[in-house]
Formats: structure tokens, sequence, C-alpha cells
């Protein structure tokens, strides 16, 4: 293989003394991207879990890949829905890049055309992702160049989770900025990865929800063309409208397959569940987190609706929708279950699944100021955790000591 | 004391080098409190300057009368005239301000500065150095007050002590402010970025 021998050829620049000594983590970083490392351990046995860093991050790429379709269909889906209505009204489209770039080579905007879709629905990751990644890469370079680490692909989950969770109609800069202070406040400042308390990717999201509220509060439906307002496009997102009014405007399979407006790849419950499916099945995701959130909402909610009254007409919404609108799904599969910052003991994740659940559906059903409580009690719970896995690893301590004693 | 400090070093040190925020990690809860503006900010680093600096001179003054078994009530009590003395400053002189700051000149009181010095400092040395240990510290008190509250209001509004210096997009300008900026949470990152920078730069370079 000509690419590895060219690989190893380098490698003399970047070993100590050379003249790349400084860019080693990078080499590190091309090399065993494509290959398995050759380095063996030297002195006493020592066995390695095939199963290393690498491959976890990327089989979670993996399971964020029917999310990452999904993203693409719906969001040039609303795009082409919305400039659709404005069309049919009569209003002029004020066109941005992307429009004038699928007119130039000729896909146009057809919400019926699938292809076209995806086209404009990738249109507005792209440069997102693009910038998170440059700015983000750009920061875990400079941390592991100084601190002489390894670069690992936890940032490539990281940079990918990140613009899924964010409106497509983000500014470019707003998203550099919160991939920085994600990275630097989140990650590196706890010593890099492995050793962030919190999920980097969530704390950049929540670091633009209280910075720039107007464009983050989810509310209002993001506009394809923005500060638009014409009958038929405005409104407000469902879980937002059905806070303030009760009432349901999308169907229930809508919301379930993904086709309705929201950040760019949470909407669709479906494409979660598949990718909970490949999660669970390699156990990189726990099933018990997944499975106690679920059941923390459904308890609060269920609660809600026995013993709420009517005095709020959201309390009287079930179960099945609060598990269909807004993130909730994509939380708790993909963002609650990070190895790093959920729970490591047994019952330690049942609590804190439970407990993700519950201030999520609390925050939904009380708190007038949010629509949305997912990524906040998400947050919370990974700060509160270590404290909660410390009394189980404790208690199974003691729990040894008693058995050997006897 | 078996070595003489000069008098230069102990007003000079506490400024920087042995800050009381950013390297004794004290009088952290007025900071996040205070400093989402800068007029507050500095209305706020003098009162603690005028407290700490005068309530240093009086117990140094006194401390050979002070029985050391309540000693602690007699500086308090010293503290508290001092603080209610700024505290009516304020109010006659800055009403709009004492209305921001509310409780948290009467707080000054409660600011472990302020009781940490006369403790550590006034009650065994002499007047003078007690008086410039105690401007020293609430200098550096004021000065790390005063970054902050100018990062904080130039970036969370756009302006500086009330005067716009970047328009922002909702007056038809060009900036969008920074909403973290003006909430409580922000002043621990930036307390944070402070004693990062004074650590690694300043504190860590003395001790090599």
């Amino acid at each position: 293989m000509p690419f590895r021998k060219f690989l190893e050829k380098q490698e003399k620049h970047f070993n100590k003394g050379g003249k790349l000594e400084k860019f080693a983590p990078f080499y590190e970083m091309v090399g065993t991207f494509f290959y398995q490392t050759s380095a063996v351990s030297t002195g006493k046995t020592a066995m390695r879990d095939a199963l290393d860093l690498k491959r976890i991050m990327i089989t979670v790429v993996l399971a964020l890949l029917p999310c990452i379709i999904m993203m693409f269909y719906n969001t040039g889906y609303q795009a082409n829905v919305a400039i659709a209505k404005l069309q049919a009204a009569g209003a002029a489209v004020p066109f941005t890049w992307r429009e004038d770039l699928l007119l130039a080579i000729g896909i146009g905007f057809s919400p019926e055309s699938l292809f076209a879709n995806m086209i404009h629905g990738f249109l507005y990751f792209i440069p997102i992702y693009v910038t998170v990644v440059v700015i983000g890469g750009a920061w875990e370079l400079l941390f592991a160049t100084i601190r002489k680490h390894e670069i690992n692909e936890s940032f490539l989950v990281t940079s990918l989770l990140f613009p899924m969770v964010l409106p497509p109609t983000i500014p470019i800069w707003q998203a550099a900025m919160a991939i920085s202070f994600g990275i630097v406040f989140g990650k590196e400042i706890f010593g890099g990865t492995g050793k962030n308390i919190v999920n980097p990717a969530l704390f950049s999201r929540a670091f633009l929800f209280f910075a720039y509220p107007t464009s983050m509060s989810g509310d209002t439906i993001w506009y394809p063309i923005s500060s638009l307002v014409v009958d038929g496009v405005s409104g407000a997102t469902p879980l937002a409208a059905a806070k303030t009014t009760g009432v349901i405007n999308i169907s229930w399979w809508d919301a379930f397959i993904g086709i309705v407006p929201g950040s760019m790849g949470e909407t669709s419950v479906i494409a979660c569940l598949i990718g909970a499916v490949i999660l669970v099945w390699t156990k990189i995701g726990s099933l018990r987190i997944m499975l106690s959130g679920i059941a923390g909402l459904a308890f609060t909610v269920l609660l809600f609706n026995v013993l709420g009254g009517d005095t709020n007409p959201f309390w009287s919404v079930g179960v099945h929708w609060h598990l269909v609108l807004g993130g909730f799904i994509f939380g708790i599969v993909f963002m609650a279950t990070d190895p790093v910052s959920a729970s490591v003991t047994k019952w330690g994740k049942v609590i804190h699944g439970f407990m993700i659940g519950m201030l999520t559906a609390l925050v939904r059903l009380v708190n007038p100021g949010y629509p949305e409580g997912v990524m906040l009690s998400i947050l919370f719970c990974n700060v509160t955790i270590p404290a909660i896995d410390y009394y189980f690893i404790k208690r199974n301590i003691k729990r040894r000591e008693v058995r050997c004693a006897s | 004391m078996s070595k003489k400090i000069d008098n230069r070093q102990i007003f000079l040190d506490p400024i920087i080098k042995n800050n009381p925020i950013a390297v004794q990690i004290l009088g952290i809860c007025s900071v996040l409190a205070v400093t989402s503006q800068l007029k507050t900010s500095i209305v706020m680093g003098l009162a603690v300057i005028f407290v700490v600096s005068l309530s240093n001179l009086f117990v140094s003054l006194i401390r050979n009368y002070i029985p050391s078994s309540i000693r602690i009530i007699v500086e308090m009590t010293i503290i508290a005239s001092l603080v209610i003395v700024a505290d009516q400053l304020i109010q006659a002189f800055f009403f709009s301000v004492s209305k921001q700051l509310s409780v948290f000149v009467g707080l000054i009181i409660t600011n472990c500065i302020v009781m940490g010095r006369a403790e550590a400092f006034a009650i065994k040395n002499s007047p003078y150095q007690s008086f410039l240990d105690g401007a020293g510290n609430a200098i550096g008190y004021a000065l790390i007050l005063v970054i902050m509250g100018a990062f904080r209001e130039l970036f969370g509004a756009g302006k500086l002590l009330g005067y716009t210096v970047f328009t922002t997009v909702q007056d038809g300008g060009w900036y969008v402010p920074n909403g973290l900026l003006l909430l409580a949470p922000s002043g621990f990152f930036l307390i944070g970025v402070i004693i990062w920078i004074i650590q690694s730069r300043i504190v860590a370079k003395g001790k090599a």
C-alpha cells in the first residue's frame, strides 16, 4: 500500500528530534485515522480491546447516519415548502446564495422532489459544519500540541452532533463562537477527551441559548428566508404552539418521521431509534439510560395528565406526543448516553435517565420561559451525576466488604 | 517580624501578584453580582477601597488594646461602621447606582477580603503598613471588578458607562449583543479566565 508507506516514511520527521516534532499529534491523528497503529507495547504483556476510542466514535457516527440523512431531507423540505408558500402568496422570495446556486445548477426547489430537498438541506448544513470542524479542530489541535496529547475522534462526534442541534438559520459566526466556547470551557479546561464533565456539543448549544437567545429560542419556526413574515409561513414550532394553546397543528406521524420544523438533525424520531438500536447493539450507548429516560418523561407527563386539572391545556397532552415533539429522543439517545459524561454505575444510570426525563417534562409543562428542556436537563444531570455515582460506588464497596467479612 | 517588608511591596504585591480575587480567591460572590455594568463595578470598587483601607488602619491603631478573645467582634464593629458610612455616601451621591447595587454594598461586611486582611495583617502590623496593605488589596479587587465590568458591559450590551460603543442590532447597528455576559454565570467564566491568565503568566513565573 503506497499510501501507508508514504505515511511511515514521514514518521521520522515527527519523532523526537525531528524537525516537525511539535506536530506529532497531528501526524498521529492522520496516521491512525487510516490505519491501525503499528506501534506495539513493550515490556509486560498488555492486551487491548479492539473497541478503542476510535472505533467507539466511528460507531456513533454510523449511528448518526439515519439522522443525518433525515436532516438533509427535512431541512431542505421545510425550506422548499416555505418558498413554495411564498410564491403561491405572490410575495417576492429574497434569494440567498443557496437559492441562486440551486437555480444555477438547475435543481430548483420543488418540495416534491426528494433530490432537490436533500441538496437544499445539504447547503444549509455544510457551511455550519465546515465552520464548526475548522474552528473547533483548531482549538483541539492547539491544546493537543501544547499538552502533547493525541488528537482523537471524539471531536468528530462533537462536531457532528453540534450542528444537528442548531437551527438551520444560525449565523455562522455564532456557531464558531459557540464551538470555541464549548471545546475550551466544556472540555479542554477539564483536561480534554475523557475528562469533560459535560457534553461539549450541548454545552456549546447552551452557550448560544443564553448568549443569543433570539437565534436559538425555539419558540418560532426558523424562516429559510430570514426576517420575512407572511401568513402561512410564520408560526410557532409545534412544541411551543402546543404549550401555549394545547393544540397540536401537525400529525403524529409527521412528527414521528420528522417532517416538522425544528433544529436541523433532531426532528426525526424514527432515525433516532435506528441510531439507538445500533448504539445499544454495539453496547456503546446505554439502554438503561434511554429506557429510564423515557420512563421518567412518561411518569411525569402521566402525573400531570391525571392530576393537573384543566388550568393549562398543555397538561392534558399525552405521553405519545411528548415523545415525538422537540428533541427529547435525540437527546436521550445521543446526548445523554455520551460515555464520558453519563453515569457509570448500574443504578446511577437508571437515576440519571429518569432525572433527565422528569426534568425535561417539568420544564416543558411548568416553566413558562423555555419551550424545550432537554438540553438543560441533560446538562444538569451531567453535573450532578458524579455525586450519585460516588454514592453507588461507595455502596458497592461496602456491600462487598460485608460479603467478604461473612 | 524577622525580615522587614518594604512598604512598596506591601502595597503593590496584592494588586496583581497576590491579587485577592485571582490568587487568594476571596470575595468572588460580589464580583459575580455587581459587574454586569462598568459603573456599578467602579462604585463598588471605590466602596471596597474605602472600607478595607480604613478598617485596616483603625484595627491596626487599636490592635494593642484589643483582647484577642473578642478581637473578631471589635473588628466587625469597625468594619460594619465603615460599611454603613460607605452605603450612606453612595445613597446620597449616586442614588441610581445604589439602587442597582442594592444589598451588595451592605454585604461588603461579609466580603472575605475585609475580614481577612484585618485578621491576617492589620492585627499585627503598624497602622501605616496596614493601611497600605488594605489599599493594595482593595485596589487589586477593584481592578478585577473594573476589567470584568468593562468586558461584560461592552460585549453584553455594546456600551461603556452607559454610552454606546457598538451600536446594537436593535438600534439599527451591526453589533449583536451577547446576552450570556449579562447573566451571572458569565462572571464565573471571566473570573476563571482571569485566574488562568494571572496564575500561568505571573504567579507561575514568580515561583520559577
